[in-house]
């Protein structure tokens, strides 16, 4: 790649930072170029955070529907999975997946809550509800 | 707070914080060397560890590797702690900054709050510096970012002791005594020859052979669903080769910069026709990643086949650039 095609698309994904890329200057040496973005670094990056949006929006779904309980949709809004989520509250993937339940979950004592919430960054109110 | 830092935009985190940890202490290395001399540059298909359900492909050796490799390859006296307390382990950094000392952290890229949304996985092996703290706010050299950043004191611990894969366990590192310039000649041969060893190892899942390994598993891709996963198996594949820190062309320009460097520092001038060699294969990388972002926005029909074709061919380009790289290195005068 030469410097002059360092491609500077301007990716949102960026949201306006530029990231520093490789490429041969006129004299021959190769050198660190800052970049404001290559499209398809932006194609595969939302790809992949659209598949989590994805989830999370089923999740949210469900939740409302009264399927499942509002940690599913929290688990996924925090870009998480199953195995992630019992990593981080130190709780077995079978728990974390019966807390998925309405029923369960509404009988969750408080401290298992705010575990929950902690592992999630956000307050034990905000998991208790979908916004 | 360590006497006038000055921080460096990089593409790769771990070559980053290295090639600014050893500036700092008085051995000026950029960052391509540092990636280079520690032989990180590499491939790796691992279907075992999966992310998100698609299996992990590398282009460059495990996270620490670059570290590591330095801390032996150059001699260095670094520490690395690690804390079982979130408290500990930043009373710890509260100490060491106000010693002066510049420390490297591991962290999560999911909760720095710097980083732009989008790019915020949970990814555990970041590395950044520490040079100083405002109150409860630390100041933070991303090498990634092109600038200093500043970041509050409950964010950096959560990032420092998030869980998961490759959990940081709030790893900090520092340099306890000033490095020495090395013997540019011998490492840099002992590098060359590590890592045209991995990229021709005879194990199926790494370096050329792994290339075509993952070439046979693209080939392979259902397309009954409409090809949905198959979309997403080979954006996961570019993802991994453009837009995580390597530079562009999956670390390939990095290591052509190192390449040249290392000819002008040693004075020996077969590693300068290697570098523009190995320009024009990251050029065929940066193709393999348009033609397959173009396969997923639909722009062109989704085809695995072709995209295999591609992959094929430039293990063969490797193949041949590794084997010459190797003989290089072999013919390289004592």
């Amino acid at each position: 790649m030469r410097e002059r095609d360092v491609p500077q698309e301007g990716n949102r994904t960026l949201a306006g930072h530029r990231k520093a890329v490789y490429a041969v200057g006129d004299d021959g040496k190769v050198r660190l170029v800052p970049s404001r973005g290559w499209e398809v670094e932006e194609i595969v990056t939302r790809q992949a955070v659209e598949d989590l949006e994805r989830l999370a929006a089923e999740a949210r779904e469900r939740a409302i529907a009264g399927k499942a309980s509002p940690l599913e949709y929290h688990m996924y809004r925090a870009r998480m999975d199953v195995d992630l989520l019992s990593q981080a509250t130190g709780l077995w993937r079978w728990r974390v997946r019966r807390h998925f339940s309405p029923k369960v979950f509404a009988r969750l004592p408080l401290a298992l809550r705010r575990r929950y919430a902690g592992a999630l960054g956000i307050s034990v109110e905000a998991l208790e509800k979908v916004e | 707070m360590p006497a006038a830092f000055v921080h460096a935009h990089a593409s790769h985190c771990e070559s980053g914080v290295m090639s600014s940890l050893l500036r700092h202490h008085g051995l000026p290395i950029s960052e391509a060397m540092a990636f280079g001399l520690a032989s990180a540059l590499s491939f790796a298909y691992l279907p075992f560890i999966r992310i998100n359900g698609l299996p992990l492909v590398s282009y460059r050796m495990p996270p620490r590797a670059v570290i590591k490799g330095l801390e032996r390859t150059l001699s260095l006296d670094m520490r690395f702690e690690t804390f079982r307390s979130p408290s500990a382990g930043m009373e710890r950094l509260d100490a060491l900054l106000a010693s002066g000392t510049l420390v490297g952290l591991q962290t999560s890229v999911f909760w720095l709050p710097y980083f732009p949304p989008d790019l915020r996985f949970h990814f555990n092996a970041h590395n950044l510096l520490v040079y100083g703290r405002d109150r409860d706010e630390y100041l933070i050299s991303d090498p990634v970012a092109e600038t200093t950043v500043r970041c509050a004191r409950a964010d950096l611990e959560r990032a420092r002791f998030a869980k998961g894969v490759l959990a940081p366990k709030g790893l900090l590192y520092y340099f306890t005594a000033r490095p020495v310039a090395p013997d540019w000649v011998r490492l840099g041969r002992r590098a060359l020859a590590r890592t045209a060893r991995i990229m021709l190892a005879p194990l199926p899942l790494v370096g050329v052979r792994g290339m075509k390994l993952l070439a046979r598993q693209i080939e392979r891709l259902p397309l009954a669903d409409g090809g949905e996963r198959a979309r997403l198996y080979v954006g996961n594949i570019v993802r991994m080769q453009e837009e995580i820190g390597t530079g562009g062309g999956g670390f390939r320009f990095l290591y052509a910069s190192f390449l040249q460097e290392l000819a002008a520092k040693t004075g020996y001038a077969a590693l300068d026709d290697l570098a523009s060699r190995l320009v024009e294969i990251g050029d065929r990388w940066r193709e393999f990643a348009l033609a397959a972002a173009r396969m997923i926005r639909g722009r062109d029909a989704l085809s695995p086949p072709a995209l295999a074709e591609r992959l094929r061919a430039l293990a063969a380009d490797e193949r041949l650039f590794f084997q010459n790289l190797h003989r290089a290195q072999r013919a390289w005068a004592r």
